[in-house]
């Protein structure tokens, strides 16, 4: 029964910000539906092939905010062809058909056409923010109808794309009528940009408060931006070279002296390790600090950083910071909570640029920390138990060991204790990537202790269909399951089929999952895409049901196949 | 099973070693099967030689899990390199099987035809791209799109990032293809 009208409820959903309650309070009742479904403004769909734009449409007329993710994750690792699909086109078709008012688009890992973004800045007046991340297909020349064409643009965020860059004018697309801007990041644009242009746009936008620029940003034009700007709060540097011995260099310095805003710093894409001294005076007021493109700076230069950032609660490094400088960062930066330790040389060999000591220092040292990558050498049992004692709080922890199978180098035997250790400590992990020598042993400590557990990324461990079948059934809020080069087959995959409708998805890579065992398991669920990635002629790959399955991706859907499938993509 | 197809089922590890799909306990073969099937892929073979360790490694695609962006941009050359090769197929008329060619090793057109022209032993390809009527081969291109398109039109840079897969026709089995060529010309010149 509903006592109040329908204004009051809608006002009480309004301070309902996650997706879950929403949805949650759409199953009250009908009234609460229809009240709900009226006033939602922000969506998010996680498998662009789970609904329809028409569907999404008729549910939520209203949306205004949508984010869309396409490519399953390990297409970041080149283990999905390119033209798999995940293309936003017909989303963007759809919503300018029927008069949405989208006003912000958000995608992942999709295909964007310049013909989409055209259409786009064409047909959405208040069209305000378009945040880009590992996406692909589009050039310059569609940042450049954007820029032109949406008048309210506050936000144009591009974060890890390929983009081919034209070489041209979009950046002086801008209209002078453009005040908007609050966010602007460029930093995966390879090309040139026009350096006046964009000094006159930084100068008419006060409200702008990201900005990350690409590398053919010189220091001097920096140091000029920062002039513009100073109230900025993010700021991604271009090419950060020059020679310090100069009146660029001094003027730089005396400008950061300005920024009291900044509280995030990125970029450094090229870097002359003298200049760095410049930031020092920013660096006691960061938060988030992002190195892990800046090639070349030595790991002495790099805790002389360090030193100054106190108040760090991110940070993203090479390691060649090494598990010395991970000492230091654990003695400076008690605020922790995220760090990501990239490699510098991921096929070097025996490098030992990092290793778990450095992660141990840092688990004595940081006890805020919940969100870890890191890529290391080698990791030992011990190490992995401390570090669970000393930080229960991680919600993501992704380890890579750059040989995928090490065992520990101590005692030879399997990481199995090790990790188990961390998902029986970390109670609300919800993320977890693994790698060394691993067992099914493993993965019977992820089925029983990872109750929160939503991803899940194995590679080349396991010995049988156990170890898969232990996760199935033991972790209840799973959503994500990849899995490469293990050897779980057909039982694991066919156990229990209705737990695939549960997840958004499952990735098997060279695993021992057979074409027979795919189709059963087509047949028995109708909503459920069962693709076959084959790259290799279609004729070779035959009909023969004991063959193994080189890439199978399943996803729970509502519409069905796609049919936007490319020839290597056999849905059953 | 039992029609002893075994022999023809693909399989992760080393031939010769059973690899039972029935569950079974930890068993140190079977793990040390994996092991060396990680290292096998990695070219990391102590078994062998010296020969097989001076080589360049072989990476297992998609090992370890950098993203293909970081991968480009890192500054290790080596890494870069390894990720911007562009290989793709090149199939000509007559011949029997396909070849593969790096197109980022390549500086530009006249290049590729010499690359062309010494993976199939024939030569006159060069011809083609300054006239292609009189040419007795024409190289094409699969583009992004899908369309065939003639070598030689837009830039080398702008040809290596949409060029999918190449082939070389010969002049004799396209009859047609001179009016095709005419108005394929006919279209580039409208849209400049």
């Amino acid at each position: 029964m509903n006592y109040f009208p329908d204004e009051v409820l809608e006002h009480v959903f309004d301070f309902l910000t996650s997706h879950r309650d929403r949805n949650a309070v759409s199953l009250v009742c009908k009234s609460w539906f229809k009240v709900e479904k009226w006033s939602r403004h922000r969506v998010f769909v996680g498998n662009c092939y789970a609904i329809s734009p028409e569907r999404l449409i008729a549910r939520f007329p209203r949306v205004r905010a949508l984010t869309l993710k396409g490519k399953p994750h390990f297409a970041d690792f080149n283990l999905v062809p390119h033209d798999w699909g995940g293309f936003v086109y017909p989303w963007i078709e759809a919503m300018a058909k029927s008069n949405i008012g989208l006003e912000e688009l958000r995608l992942k890992r999709m295909v964007v056409s310049n013909e989409g973004l055209e259409l786009l800045a064409r047909s959405f007046v208040n069209f305000k923010s378009l945040v880009l991340i590992s996406c692909e297909g589009f050039t310059t020349d569609g940042l450049a109808a954007v820029a032109a064409n949406c008048r309210f643009l506050r936000e144009l965020d591009l974060q890890e794309n390929e983009v081919e860059d034209r070489k041209g004018q979009w950046l002086s697309c801008f209209p002078d009528s453009c005040t908007s801007l609050v966010s602007l990041n460029f930093a995966c644009l390879k090309g040139e940009v026009n350096l006046t242009a964009l000094e006159r746009l930084v100068a008419r936008c006060p409200n702008l408060k990201s900005l990350r620029l690409n590398r053919a940003v010189p220091l001097d034009a920096l140091q000029r931006i920062l002039m513009l700007a100073p109230q900025l709060e993010d700021l991604g540097t271009g090419s950060y070279v020059h020679d310090p011995d100069t009146e660029t260099y001094n003027k730089l310095i005396s400008t950061f002296q300005k920024c009291r805003s900044i509280r995030s710093m990125s970029g450094f894409l090229e870097v002359s390790p003298l200049c760095l001294p410049a930031i020092y005076p920013i660096c006691s007021n960061l938060t988030s600090l992002n190195l892990s493109y800046a090639p070349g700076i030595h790991g002495d230069e790099l805790i002389k950083l360090i030193h100054h950032c106190r108040k760090l609660q991110r940070l993203w490094i090479l390691d060649c910071i090494g598990d010395k400088g991970l000492g230091v960062v654990a003695s400076t930066c008690k605020e922790l909570q995220e760090l990501r330790v990239f490699p510098s040389d991921p096929f070097g060999v025996g490098n030992a640029a990092v290793t778990e000591k450095g992660l141990v220092a840092i688990s004595f040292g940081c006890p805020k920390l919940h969100s870890l990558l890191y890529f290391c050498q080698q990791v030992t049992n011990a190490a992995l138990i401390t570090v669970a004692k000393n930080c229960p709080n991680f919600t993501r922890f992704r380890l890579c060991i750059l040989d995928a199978t090490k065992a520990d180098p101590v005692t030879m035997q399997p990481l199995d204790e090790g990790f188990g250790a961390i998902v029986q400590s970390c109670k609300d992990l919800r993320r977890l990537s693994l790698s060394g020598l691993l067992t099914d042993r493993v993965f019977l400590y992820i089925g029983m202790y990872a109750e929160q557990l939503e991803m899940l990324s194995i590679a080349f461990a396991g010995d049988s269909d156990k170890g898969m079948l232990y996760v199935l059934n033991g972790c209840k809020k799973l959503r994500k399951l990849e899995i490469r080069d293990s050897p779980f087959g057909n039982e694991a995959l066919l156990t229990d089929v209705g737990k695939y409708e549960t997840m958004r998805s499952l990735w098997m890579s060279s695993c021992e999952v057979t074409l027979g065992g795919c189709k059963v398991l087509a047949e028995k669920m109708p909503r459920i895409n069962v693709e076959i990635i084959n790259e290799y002629d279609q004729m070779e790959f035959g009909f023969d049901d004991r063959q193994k399955v080189d890439k199978m991706f399943l996803y729970r859907t509502l519409v069905g196949p796609r049919k936007d499938a490319p020839h290597f993509v056999w849905t059953l | 099973m039992a029609l002893g197809l075994e022999i023809t089922e693909l399989r992760l590890g080393l031939p010769g070693h059973a690899h039972s799909i029935h569950p079974a306990g930890v068993n140190a073969v079977e793990r040390n099967e994996k092991k060396r099937v990680f290292s096998e892929m990695s070219g990391d073979c102590s078994a062998t030689t010296c020969e097989r360790k001076a080589q360049n490694k072989n990476q297992v695609v998609g090992w370890p899990p950098v993203c293909s962006y970081r991968r480009k941009n890192s500054f290790n050359d080596k890494d870069r390199a390894e990720a911007t090769k562009m290989y793709v197929k090149v199939s000509m008329d007559g011949a029997p099987f396909l070849r593969k060619i790096d197109l980022s090793s390549h500086q530009g057109y006249s290049n590729l035809v010499t690359a062309f022209e010494e993976l199939f032993g024939c030569f006159g390809i060069g011809e083609a791209l300054k006239d292609a009527d009189s040419s007795e081969y024409i190289p094409i291109y699969e583009d992004k799109d899908g369309d065939w398109m003639l070598v030689g039109d837009v830039p080398w840079e702008m040809f290596i990032e949409s060029c999918k897969r190449l082939r070389i026709k010969k002049q004799s089995e396209t009859k047609n293809f001179g009016l095709q060529l005419n108005s394929l010309k006919e279209i580039q010149k409208t849209n400049d």
